[in-house]
């Protein structure tokens, strides 16, 4: 395996963009990303987005989203319609190739425009569940209960986590939601969809965040201190939710077994826009959370830009690292209903 | 054996709350007072007419607007002989693109007034307004481009746009 590194992070999200649309979005995200290491588009050698077309509700958005990018002279290029950390994961695999030393990953998520726990309904199994209209809420609220009634978690697990991710947030700039909360005071408010709460639901975020990957010695040479992917895998669980125990996520856990999560691990980055699903992850990746760092970013809960949320979890990882909040860290994306698909990575200090 | 089940409806409906953008938006708003604005590259000094969120071969935001006129050219076309749903427009059609005098691409528009055998690459348009009191932050303020009493314009003002 060819070494493939981060050299540069930059993101953007924010509660609502009313005059801005997704290319405006992007286009200083891109810049920022690619200012530090000094190169420009056409130095990438490959070039690969992950979005989706429904948060805009029009056809074909992310080619008009490579306007951003300065496609010109041409460049070789990729899309995947999920979110951008597995576009991460095809830019790490086009790297394995050889032939190229740089990849340029980015995603945009203008989650505003419409009914976003609807839009995420467009994803199920067409035929039986998707004409049901299950939104994202209610089939994460499904999974939660679950969860209660398995009596591995209790909703004083869930305000936990709202408050941990809260009080990380407070240093995080772009985290829409932050601040020293109570957990018994959490648990006063008001049930949304029960069993969850509005603060066990992620805010309603609009964003867009590059990644910039190089390998080997051509990382070095564009930073000083390049964070190092170890590991990268992805695995999928069960297309339909019913036919599967939501109390566990087995594809996270292989994806972690197959990357090899280490044992003194500093942090680790876990996107789970609901709360009862960052314990269900913690669980599967094997996290000691008296040892390892648990969203120090704040995480999903804290902004959840649709299809961002997950390559922003490497990016906060990245700066962590580089700011030696620690030597390493896991990280990991989801996409789907009710973590039905999950991407597991381990990030480390090196020269 | 039961009649087979071919295929089934599953009704779908959303709804969006549509962000034009900064550059668009300066365009629709010039559209509601009646007037042509396109935006221009900072880098390669193309102007786009509608512009988007940038230059979409630099990837830059545009830097300033060009008022540009009613009238352009014909950079390409096509004649259309099959309507769309929901289209009644006497067919054959032309739609054409249309290269506005300031602009370096094209829009496309249905042309009227010329014979599907008599339209051509380079001549020369102008843009025509539905009734003032319907204007509204669209394009669709123009209802069509007829042409004009001019000589063609040469493959060379043109040609970028094609």
């Amino acid at each position: 395996m060819r070494d493939v590194a981060i050299v540069s992070f930059a993101q953007h999200s924010q509660r609502r963009e009313d005059s801005r649309n997704e290319i405006e979005i992007l286009l200083p995200v891109i810049r920022d990303a690619l200012a530090p290491i000094g190169l420009k588009t056409q130095d990438m050698g490959f070039t690969v987005s992950g979005s989706t077309d429904y948060l805009a509700g029009q056809a074909f958005a992310f080619v008009s989203a490579l306007d951003a990018v300065g496609p010109w002279p041409p460049i070789s290029e990729s899309h995947v319609e999920m979110d951008g950390a597995f576009a991460l994961y095809e830019a790490w695999v086009r790297l394995q190739h050889g032939d190229i030393d740089t990849a340029l990953v980015y995603s945009f998520g203008k989650s505003s425009p419409g009914d976003v726990g609807r839009v995420l309904a467009l994803q199920l199994e067409p035929y039986l569940l998707g004409p049901l209209w299950p939104d994202a809420v209610s089939l994460a609220a499904l999974q939660a209960r679950a969860l209660l009634d398995s009596g591995k978690a209790t909703e004083k697990d869930f305000a936990r986590v709202v408050a941990r991710s809260r009080r990380n947030a407070r240093s995080n700039p772009f985290a829409q939601l932050q601040g020293d909360v109570d957990e018994a005071a959490l648990l006063e408010e008001p049930l949304y969809a029960d069993p969850f709460r509005l603060h066990d639901l992620p805010p309603v975020t609009d964003g867009a965040a590059c990644i910039i990957l190089a390998a080997g010695d051509r990382a070095r040479e564009l930073s000083d201190n390049p964070v190092w992917i170890k590991g990268i895998d992805h695995r999928i669980d069960l297309q339909a939710p019913g036919s599967r125990d939501l109390t566990v996520s087995p594809s996270t856990k292989l994806a972690a077994e197959k990357v090899g999560i280490p044992a003194d691990v500093d942090l680790a980055e876990i996107h789970a826009p609901f709360s009862s699903q960052e314990l269900i992850l913690i669980e599967a990746l094997g996290l000691d959370e008296s040892k390892t760092a648990i969203n120090p970013s704040g995480g999903a809960l804290a902004a959840n830009a649709v299809m961002v949320a997950g390559l922003q979890r490497f990016g906060e990882a990245f700066n962590r690292i580089q700011a030696g909040d620690g030597k390493n860290a896991v990280v990991h994306a989801t996409g789907g209903p009710c973590l039905q698909q999950n991407l597991v990575a381990v990030l480390e200090a090196g020269k | 054996m039961s009649e087979p089940i071919t295929g089934i409806t599953t009704p779908i409906r959303m709804e969006y709350r549509y962000t034009p953008g900064t550059a668009t938006s300066l365009f629709l708003r010039a559209m509601k007072e009646g007037r042509f604005e396109g935006r221009r590259c900072p880098s390669c000094q193309k102007v786009y007419f509608p512009p988007r969120g940038g230059c979409s071969m630099c990837g830059v935001e545009f830097a300033e607007s060009v008022p540009l006129k009613n009238t352009g050219t014909i950079a390409t076309y096509t004649v259309v002989n099959v309507n769309f749903a929901n289209r009644t427009v006497d067919l054959p059609y032309v739609v054409a693109e249309v290269k506005f005098d300031g602009a370096d691409v094209t829009t496309s528009l249905l042309l009227k007034g010329v014979g599907v055998d008599e339209v051509r690459q380079g001549m020369r348009v102008e843009a025509k307004w539905i009734p003032e009191d319907e204007w509204d932050f669209s394009l669709a303020n123009i209802s069509h481009v007829e042409a004009l009493d001019e000589p063609d314009a040469p493959l060379e003002s043109y040609k970028d746009a094609i």
